[in-house]
């Protein structure tokens, strides 16, 4: 079953014609993702081509707008690949669009333009992944975004995380173990961002496909301490957790925007003692994270 | 990114925060010139000279004097603060040297009040917090008397809203032996306004004011200023180019910054190039734990070009501290060909003379293991991230 992405999800990619959004389209269209539409202000008319998984030629036509995309196509999902000052914008129309699911891919948003973001996202029935984030991936049937397929395989495990190459280090290590994923989720690594821990795991619980879950944080604010209080109330399947960081230097952002010990507060240490204490294992080192979800099996 | 104090008190003006008067200087002579130019126009003799740095508790590290002998003591004054090491419990032990003075006012002082705004991750709004605690340390603050900080968010809708800034300031109770006390309290709300304003326009991390003083007349002043910059709005802020102060930067970083990476400054001897800022977290991490110290944090990130990479490889070969370098590639976006390519590209120009050991993964994992192998340079190959750790640890420690 999985969660929010499955074989039937119908893409639009905001940004399919930049440099970025047409290298990962295409890699997406490869895997099997249903792209029916892309979009770049301006260059509506144009087709967007590339080859599906059985090396088909597949022709994607692009909008000026979202609104148009989805009327012609019934796209209802954006995938975003707009440079960081347009990205929040690229959101907001999305979401006019009509769009349930939204995931941005973009680093360097200010922040303030997500605070902002998620005002208005306010009281609306939408679902915001990222930013700054690789995407989301259920094996077999549908990747948007950055992630390298290759290393998926469809499974049981739910996967979910701040980070983009840490996961695939993770998911590469379940896949060893001959544990597929249900869905790998990427939230992101800025400060304000759209669905949190707590809002995956909640699927997650939820999903029938989905026996266990590896949960991957990192230094700053504290989200992996409210998620650990959420499971040990809520939780009916084992969690096993990795926090990168302990060795991070306060004060310092550490590549992402969110990755701060700010005020003492944020610690990798703070975050383990929280996991821990809710019942959560939590693997020692970055190598063990597969086989410490495979010892709650 | 960081601002000076003067600089900060420049932006409060333009947004009618009160600041006392005051002259940013570079040399004794303007010190001198601006301590007699603020005593005159104020009438007030006393004047404080200020060591402009980066970091805070400039105060308690001897960095703030009171000078009311004139014009001559402050360039006496000024002539000790410039050139110093200043070390406040902000700096590190070694300090940091004062290029800039700012020379600032006298004020009568009744009260000192903290006034800050912060994103706050869990309710995802600008917070504004103030507390009777002013001139102390907000975290200890926080840590210790919990209750005397008091928060609004600030919803973007509508802004800081003028019954918020008013909750505010009756919690500060400014009317506590005040005569002005109505006149405090106006001013008081009309700087919070200003401030909220100033934090979303200005794309702020952090604005604070601490202290913030109520004068014996009942005037509010903010008598400090610390202003950090979302680094991500930097390409909508061009005037941010000019405040930017180089001399308060570590100079790697900063050169990484420019080249596109992202790289912190640590103290051991294991130099690290990963791509992902989670994943060069982690490498940190594992190589701490079998016994090494990261000399660096280094994200090369997803998009890198040859260039940058080469780039990134040779920051960490023309390190002095660096012992051996761990190249830690877990390729999604990233290609192995094009790490390989570019540690091959920065050896052949800087020389190899550091043990390497490279784990590469991913996409291109095939190409890029095979121009490692070609190109005759001594790298020990790992299969995965922990017997990378185990081997450049080994490796340094022999």
């Amino acid at each position: 079953m999985a969660i929010l992405v499955d074989r039937n999800t119908r893409v639009v990619v905001q940004g399919i014609t930049g440099s970025a959004g047409s290298f990962h389209t295409t890699q997406c269209i490869a895997y099997g993702t249903q792209v029916v539409a892309g979009c770049t202000p301006g260059r509506g008319g144009e087709s967007f081509e590339a080859a599906g998984p059985g090396g088909e030629k597949v022709v994607v036509p692009v909008f000026d707008t979202v609104s148009q995309a989805v009327a012609a196509t019934g796209a209802d999902t954006s995938c975003i690949f707009v440079p960081a000052l347009g990205a929040a914008d690229a959101v907001l129309e999305a979401v006019d669009a009509g769009c349930s699911l939204v995931v941005a891919i973009t680093e360097g948003i200010p922040v303030m333009d997500m605070v902002r973001v998620r005002r208005a996202l306010e009281g609306k029935n939408v679902r915001l992944i990222g930013p700054n984030c690789p995407g989301i991936i259920t094996p077999g049937q549908c990747k948007l975004g950055i992630m390298p397929g290759h290393v998926h395989r469809p499974g049981k495990i739910g996967v979910v995380s701040r980070s983009g190459t840490l996961t695939y280090e993770a998911v590469g290590q379940l896949t060893g173990l001959g544990l597929g994923q249900s869905t790998a989720i990427g939230i992101g690594g800025d400060p304000v961002g759209g669905m949190d821990f707590i809002d995956v795991l909640t699927l997650f619980n939820q999903d029938p496909d989905t026996v266990g879950v590896l949960m991957i944080g990192e230094i700053g604010g504290n989200a992996e301490e409210k998620a650990a209080a959420w499971i040990r109330q809520n939780m009916s399947k084992p969690v096993a957790a990795f926090i990168a960081g302990r060795t991070a230097p306060p004060g310092k952002r550490m590549g992402h925007a969110g990755a701060i010990i700010s005020g003492g507060k944020g610690t990798a240490a703070d975050k383990i003692a929280a996991l821990e204490s809710a019942g959560i294992k939590v693997a020692p080192t970055p190598a063990e994270m597969g086989a410490t979800l495979q010892s709650l099996l | 990114m960081k601002i000076h104090e003067y600089q900060g008190k420049q932006i409060f003006a333009r947004y009618g925060i009160p600041i006392p008067k005051g002259i940013p200087c570079f040399s004794v002579e303007e010190a001198e010139a601006a301590a007699k130019r603020v005593s005159e126009e104020t009438g007030i003799p006393v004047v404080v000279v200020k060591a402009q740095i980066h970091a805070g508790g400039r105060g308690k590290g001897g960095g703030v004097k009171v000078v009311k002998g004139g014009a001559a003591e402050a360039r006496e004054v000024a002539a000790k603060l410039l050139g110093m090491q200043l070390v406040t419990h902000q700096t590190g032990p070694e300090g940091q040297k004062v290029r800039r003075l700012y020379i600032e006012q006298g004020l009568d002082i009744a009260r000192e009040l903290y006034v800050g705004m912060v994103v706050d991750r869990e309710s995802r709004r600008v917070a504004i917090m103030a507390s009777t605690e002013g001139g102390v340390e907000i975290e200890k603050v926080a840590a210790e008397t919990p209750e005397k900080i008091l928060t609004e968010f600030v919803d973007p809708l509508l802004g800081l809203t003028p019954y918020q800034a008013r909750k505010l300031a009756f919690g500060l109770e400014l009317g506590q032996d005040n005569p002005n006390a109505k006149a405090t309290v106006k001013q008081f709300v009309k700087l919070a306004i200003s401030l909220a304003k100033l934090f979303e326009q200005e794309d702020c991390s952090l604005c604070e004011i601490n202290p913030l003083v109520i004068t014996k007349t009942g005037d509010v002043v903010a008598l400090d200023s610390k202003i950090n910059f979302d680094d991500n709005a930097t390409d909508r802020h061009r005037e941010w180019a000019e405040l930017q102060d180089v001399d308060e930067e570590d100079p790697v970083e900063l050169e990484a910054k420019g080249a596109g990476l992202s790289y912190v400054s640590l103290d051991g001897d294991i130099g690290c190039l990963v791509n992902g800022a989670g994943l060069a977290m982690s490498t940190m991490d594992i190589i701490q734990h079998y016994g090494g110290e990261p000399a660096n944090f280094l994200d090369v990130g997803g998009g890198a070009t040859k260039e940058q990479v080469t780039k990134a490889f040779s920051m960490i070969l023309s390190s002095q501290k660096v012992k051996g370098i761990f190249v830690n590639i877990f390729g999604g976006i990233m290609r192995c060909d094009v790490i390989a390519e570019g540690i091959v590209a920065a050896t052949k120009e800087l020389g190899l003379k550091v043990p390497l050991v490279v784990r590469l993964e991913g996409t291109k994992v095939d190409e890029g293991k095979q121009i490692l192998q070609a190109s005759g340079l001594e790298i020990q190959a790992a299969d995965s991230m922990a017997d990378g750790a185990q081997k450049i640890v080994a490796a340094v420690k022999a």
